[in-house]
């Protein structure tokens, strides 16, 4: 069954930009790879974190929202573990209001932009 | 005459101090997604510690007290809520 999901991960600050895109772009494979559809992404940027995680006091954020089977999800959080890169992830099962939530703030975005 | 007199008491009841009645507010504003990526909006479910605050005292309903204390959980483990602190507002 195919189902929404939504992924952050924190990759290390240590990281220059390019390494950070590779980054992004390993998991984008792994989902493409995967079967998944890719609904949206974003990139937070560097943020501060509430608290230290492995003696860093920042992250770079990322978020994708995909739709994919349940299979996948594990395959992805095991290569999250593996990579030494991510400091922190949370995937996210979405339900019909988070779906609904998410492509409303989404087209608020696209207007403004529009603007 | 007297009757009269009890009855008027009666009609204008004296005004004590009239609890504001909680309400609570996603049912009220209709919200039924919250967001954990909001920290800011999180923020005022939380005391200065950053403990998540009862629904005696924000009037959240039960349902949604469980998805705000959800929300709250997942941001901590994203970082963009700590654990413990103090002074976080």
């Amino acid at each position: 069954m195919v189902n929404h999901y939504e992924t952050v991960f924190i990759a290390t600050p240590v990281l220059s930009e390019i390494q950070m895109k590779e980054t992004v772009e390993k998991f984008l494979g792994i989902l493409k790879n995967g079967g998944a559809k890719i609904v949206h992404e974003e990139n937070w940027g560097l943020k501060k974190l509430a608290y230290p995680i492995q003696k860093k006091s920042t992250g770079f954020y990322y978020l994708v929202e995909f739709a994919a089977e349940g299979e996948l999800i594990r395959k992805l959080e095991t290569e999250y573990r593996r990579d030494e890169r991510i400091i922190r992830f949370l995937t996210f099962k979405m339900d019909k209001y988070a779906v609904e939530y998410s492509t409303k703030k989404r087209s608020k975005k696209e207007v403004k932009a529009e603007e | 005459m007297t009757q009269n007199q009890s009855e008027i008491r009666y009609l204008t009841p004296p005004t004590v101090e009239i609890k504001k009645k909680k309400y609570c507010r996603f049912k009220k504003n209709k919200i039924r997604y919250i967001d954990y990526k909001d920290p800011e909006f999180l923020k005022k479910f939380v005391n200065e510690q950053g403990k998540i605050l009862p629904r005696r005292i924000t009037g959240t309903s039960l349902k949604y007290q469980r998805k705000v204390a959800k929300a709250i959980k997942r941001a901590r483990h994203l970082a963009l809520l700590p654990y413990v602190t103090d002074m976080l507002k």
